[in-house]
């Protein structure tokens, strides 16, 4: 299988989920997915952008989507959901000859050519597919009972992500259980984390994230697989922030999806950087064998 | 609970955020579907349901000068599951854009947050993390917002220290300009 893509690696990529960028690539490269990264790209804004001006958010995400198309790349994707969002959501405005003018305006450029977003957790389920997965497993993650965090936005709103179930999705459980673990029903898989909260309104995110580790806990969850760099972050950097807050002491590693995927690949710890995480979670994974 | 006077609707507030929005915010008939599903009611000071109402009534003090509009994170599960398919979050977001047009900030933090970010982008092409903290340190003056991760943070390598700059930054910060020139015009005309 060869499949060849543009990549947006998004800004936290290179800073707080410089682990999720580098197992996202090296698992993909296992997997036979070429990913060409989009060369000079920018930041989509993020949540910020949006907040303050649709248009501003769509100018500066339709940068990007032209610069791929320039490149010659038809096809993009990226591991960061609100990256994810903010790509859709400006493709969707190019492609409306109404507000095309008023982001070509900002942009300074024409946007006829602009290049089609997806996630790479769609195409890993859906170009790739678990039987593929399966095959490919040779550490499989026996003994390890995990639950799959989506977080809020990556299948939201359902008519934009056009991915999996909105309330209920299981893209990560089935790549999960291809790798052999034990995926529990986690009631609150798209459950809002406190999103960007985390350094202005802290309380919100230890309220919030709390709620998702206590959940978590009660269904001895052994390790959380995430999607999402911000979710992942208030989750494991937080920890502590919530346990401090609440008077728990939760100690459960949050991992990324395509870390655990890449280790039931054969990678090694190093190539999915397990030593990012704040929550160690090599004990838990020496246990089960997959270390 | 303060109450509100529902006479003299402001029916050029109800056309803006109808227009702003692309939505029908006559057609929400207030069953609690947003309010009952949103994470961030337990710090809302009104709940999504009840902007939703304040918009039909026209009420547009109580509703830009609300916080809710700053602590709503997108979650979109609003809007997901409004049985009468409304973009709550996109009316939230919009409401947002006109508390900061009208120079409220009920959230100075969130501003605050959301500001330092973008100057960032808009600066290096970019988000620049240690930059967009120290930013906000400096706009708010919260000295010790997040000192404590620093322990957990800086053996692991994940925050750079120097910004990552674009080639095209001269581009992305045009985009601003140009944004910034559109909005003079507006105001203007």
């Amino acid at each position: 299988m060869s499949i060849s893509v543009g990549y947006y690696p998004g800004c936290s990529g290179s800073g707080t989920s410089v682990e999720y960028d580098k197992s996202t690539r090296a698992v993909c490269k296992k997997l036979g997915i070429e990913l060409n990264e989009i060369d000079d790209w920018s930041c989509c804004g993020s949540t910020p952008a949006h907040t303050v001006d649709h248009t501003l958010s769509a100018a500066l995400s339709a940068r990007n989507l032209v610069l791929a198309a320039k490149q010659g790349q038809e096809e993009v994707v990226t591991p960061c959901p609100s990256c994810l969002a903010n790509l859709r959501t400006a493709s969707r405005k190019i492609e409306d000859e109404n507000y095309r003018p008023k982001v070509e305006a900002l942009l300074d450029e024409p946007c006829d050519e602009a290049a089609s977003v997806a996630s790479t957790l769609q195409l890993i389920v859906e170009r790739v597919g678990m039987d593929a997965i399966k095959k490919a497993v040779v550490k499989p993650l026996k003994d390890l009972n995990v639950a799959c965090y989506y977080g809020c936005i990556m299948n939201r709103p359902p008519e934009l992500m056009q991915f999996d179930d909105p309330e209920n999705p299981m893209a990560m459980d089935d790549i999960m259980e291809a790798c052999g673990a034990t995926v529990l029903p986690f009631p609150l898989k798209v459950e809002c984390c406190g999103a960007a909260a985390g350094m202005p309104k802290k309380d919100i995110v230890t309220e919030l994230s709390g709620r998702l580790l206590d959940v978590a806990e009660s269904l001895n969850t052994e390790i959380i697989v995430t999607a999402c760099p911000l979710c992942q972050m208030n989750l494991d950097l937080r920890q502590g922030q919530v346990n401090r807050a609440n008077g728990t002491r939760y100690d459960i590693p949050v991992v990324y999806f395509t870390q655990l995927l890449g280790l039931a690949l054969g990678l090694s710890a190093e190539e999915v950087g397990l030593s990012k995480l704040v929550v160690d979670p090599t004990p838990r994974l020496r246990f089960a064998g997959v270390l | 609970m303060e109450t509100i006077p529902l006479n003299s609707p402001d029916k050029e507030f109800i056309r803006e955020v109808q227009e702003r929005s692309g939505q029908n915010v006559l057609s929400c008939y207030q069953c609690g579907n947003c309010t009952a599903g949103c994470p961030y009611n337990f710090a809302y000071d009104l709940s999504v349901s009840r902007v939703m109402r304040l918009v039909q009534l026209g009420q547009r003090e109580a509703v830009l000068k609300s916080h809710s509009i700053w602590l709503c994170a997108t979650c979109q599960s609003c809007t997901t599951r409004c049985p009468n398919s409304i973009d709550v979050a996109k009316i939230m977001d919009v409401l947002r854009h006109m508390a900061r047009e009208a120079g409220y900030a009920t959230e100075r933090n969130v501003k605050a947050f959301g500001d330092a970010f973008l100057e960032s982008v808009e600066k290096h092409g970019r988000v620049y993390e240690l930059g967009v903290t120290a930013s906000y340190i400096r706009k708010t003056g919260r000295f010790w917002t997040d000192v404590d991760l620093a322990p957990a943070m800086l053996p692991k390598n994940k925050l750079s220290i120097k910004p990552h700059e674009v080639r095209g930054k001269e581009h992305v910060s045009a985009i601003f300009k140009r944004f910034r020139e559109r909005d003079t015009a507006k105001e203007n005309s």
